[in-house]
């Protein structure tokens, strides 16, 4: 069986205009299988020999399906050095013994053709251990520019199949590029595939901004903005890059904004007289209501999946501490008791952690929680790491890492939820605050 | 204390009455000797508005009067030296009405993004009230954070952040005259 999707044309498209099942494919068999647990440090063996089609660009999309493959830590490749069997045609039969000789557990055949401006991908992936196909033959038709994307949805593919998770290649981040010196900093926020590549800018450098937050359909943007002189609110329309102010708030410091789930909600920061509290508003109307009224910090609101809870940081008990509260009022629930000073908690999108930052001595990690604040689990540690935000299947976070010093700056790294695969972003300029978007249809 | 203020202050010990705070004196008519014909041009007093004094200024405020106060890691009660200073400021507000004040409330790099710029508006905010408990109008001063995105020193060790935990009162001549 073979099936045929078409990639939107556009970067951004309606969330109407769902093409592709977002989870791995149903009624098939996983005869193989790499399980994600704490306990995997062997790498599945995989083959991703020279795709057939038009060589060019046959090529380029070849190395972005390998390095989003190999870019998890869960995949090593076998080197095309390694190869014995050399198929002549993307339909020529898999002779499995010349790539189970090789050591190839899974092995991918393709194809990329060109027609003017649009392209077309064809792959299907094979069991090499069990010698059978494993999932349909996919299609994948999509404007030439948009070739990354299209080996996105493919590497998507094999991840799902493979891990028995959704994927996460196809989707962006909002992220806060830094340049010139760091008592004069000069800030602008950019949009980039996951992997670093097609940056678009969203703001020049004439205001400081921080903090970009993806709507949950990556249309939009939220951020604070000092182009008014004062800490507030602006809320970007990504694909006209068009922003307007959702806080104006005179004598009162607006900041730390994020979405609800259903992108109808906003919760942030408003600080009135020295006293920071989190507020919820209504993006449609501007209506607002104070959620927490302490005269302790509470900031970095962030929403459970299903929009009920909001987990975020207080420093009710005299250090700054991770809590939970409902959005009809009633008292937060604690759920970080270690030593050290807890922030930034962020809700994975399967519901089941809590990603924070966490300040021990003078240490910075990224630390992972079950919601109840058990499981306790550090993932990162460094001078100063910050600012967690996870990928649309809840399998990886991604943080800003600032290096010490006059000449310190900021980069962008990720690491598996386990806490194996710490990598820096491929990115050649310093950039923090990430904010990982939701998985493109 | 500078060179500049001490004969005043002498004058003060000499004549106790009236000498509360130095006061600019006028400066005595002068006569132009070049302008014979027409009997000269004859002083004929202040323009409205009073004196211009060199103290009238922003970086007068900054250099002398000290337009920073410190605070210890992860506080934003005020010291005794940030209230000495901070009273200086409310002197030279409440002398200069037609200044506005916006007190910067920073922090050291250490701690994540959002909590310093809470940490940050609780310690301009704590200038603030200081300032209107010396007696300056409350509308007069307004408050941000800029967290830790605007340090004063960029070394990563204490001698750095004990500069960086900071409130920095910003003042700008909001009216017209001086």
């Amino acid at each position: 069986m073979f099936r045929r999707l078409i990639l939107a044309p556009a970067i951004l498209i309606a969330a109407s205009a769902v093409l592709l099942p977002a989870g791995p494919l149903q009624a098939q068999d996983a005869p193989l299988r790499i399980e994600i647990t704490d306990g995997v440090i062997e790498p599945m063996t995989i083959a991703i020999p020279a795709f057939h089609g038009d060589a060019e660009i046959a090529a380029r999309v070849r190395q972005v399906v390998a390095d989003d493959l190999t870019g998890t830590g869960l995949f090593r490749e076998i080197p095309a050095e390694a190869h014995l069997a050399q198929p002549a045609s993307f339909s020529e039969a898999v002779s499995y013994e010349d790539w189970r000789a090789v050591n190839a557990q899974g092995l991918v055949a393709a194809e990329v053709t060109q027609a003017g401006d649009n392209i077309s991908v064809r792959f299907r992936l094979f069991d090499v251990v069990s010698g059978q196909p494993q999932g349909d033959g996919m299609q994948f038709d999509a404007r030439a520019s948009d070739w990354r994307r299209a080996a996105h949805k493919i590497a998507d593919q094999i991840y799902a199949r493979l891990t028995g998770e959704k994927p996460y290649f196809d989707s962006r981040v909002a992220f806060v590029q830094e340049t010139g010196p760091k008592n004069a900093r000069i800030k602008r926020i950019g949009v980039m595939d996951y992997d670093g590549a097609n940056i678009l800018w969203m703001t020049d450098s004439s205001s400081l901004v921080l903090a970009p937050k993806f709507s949950p359909d990556g249309q939009r943007l939220l951020y604070t903005s000092y182009d008014s002189g004062f800490p507030q609110i602006r809320i970007m329309d990504v694909s006209t890059v068009s922003s307007r102010p959702l806080t104006q708030d005179d004598g009162a410091m607006a900041f730390a904004p994020t979405f609800s789930p259903d992108g109808r909600w906003v919760a942030y920061s408003r600080e009135q007289g020295g006293n920071s509290d989190i507020w919820l508003m209504d993006g449609a109307t501007g209506a607002q209501r104070a959620l927490t009224s302490a005269p302790s910090i509470e900031t970095s609101p962030s929403f459970s999946p299903d929009g009920q809870r909001i987990v975020f940081e207080s420093d009710r008990s005299g250090a700054p501490q991770l809590y939970i509260m409902g959005l009809d009022g009633g008292e937060p629930t604690r759920i970080s008791f270690g030593d050290g000073r807890y922030g930034t908690p962020v809700w994975s999108p399967k519901g089941d952690m809590i990603a924070f930052t966490k300040q021990i001595g003078e240490r910075f990690h990224i630390g992972v929680m079950r919601t109840d604040g058990s499981g306790e689990k550090m993932l990162t540690e460094s001078f100063l790491d910050e600012g967690p935000t996870w990928a649309p299947n809840g399998r990886v976070v991604m943080f800003t890492r600032v290096t010490p010093g006059g000449t310190g700056q900021p980069r962008l790294h990720s690491v598996d939820v386990t806490g194996r695969n710490m990598r820096p972003l491929d990115l050649d300029f310093a950039a923090s605050d990430p904010s990982w978007g939701p998985l493109l249809p | 204390m500078n060179a500049a203020t001490k004969p005043a202050l002498l004058a003060c010990l000499l004549v106790m009455a009236a000498c509360v705070r130095p006061v600019p004196q006028p400066a005595p008519p002068v006569v132009d000797p070049y302008a014979s014909v027409g009997g000269g041009a004859v002083f004929q007093g202040d323009l409205a508005g009073g004196v211009l004094a060199a103290e009238a200024t922003a970086q007068y405020f900054q250099t002398a009067i000290g337009d920073t106060v410190l605070f210890p890691a992860n506080q934003t009660t005020l010291t005794p030296e940030a209230r000495a200073v901070l009273a200086n400021q409310a002197a030279w507000l409440g002398r200069h009405g037609t200044f506005t004040a916006v007190v910067q409330g920073h922090a050291e790099e250490t701690g994540t993004r959002e909590y310093n710029l809470a940490l940050g508006a609780r310690r301009a905010s704590a200038v603030q009230e200081y300032l209107v408990a010396q007696g300056v109008a409350p509308g007069r001063i307004r408050t941000l954070s800029f967290g830790k995105e605007r340090p004063a020193e960029t070394c990563s060790d204490e001698a750095c952040y004990a500069k960086n935990r900071r409130a920095v009162t910003v003042v700008t001549q909001s009216g017209p005259g001086a």
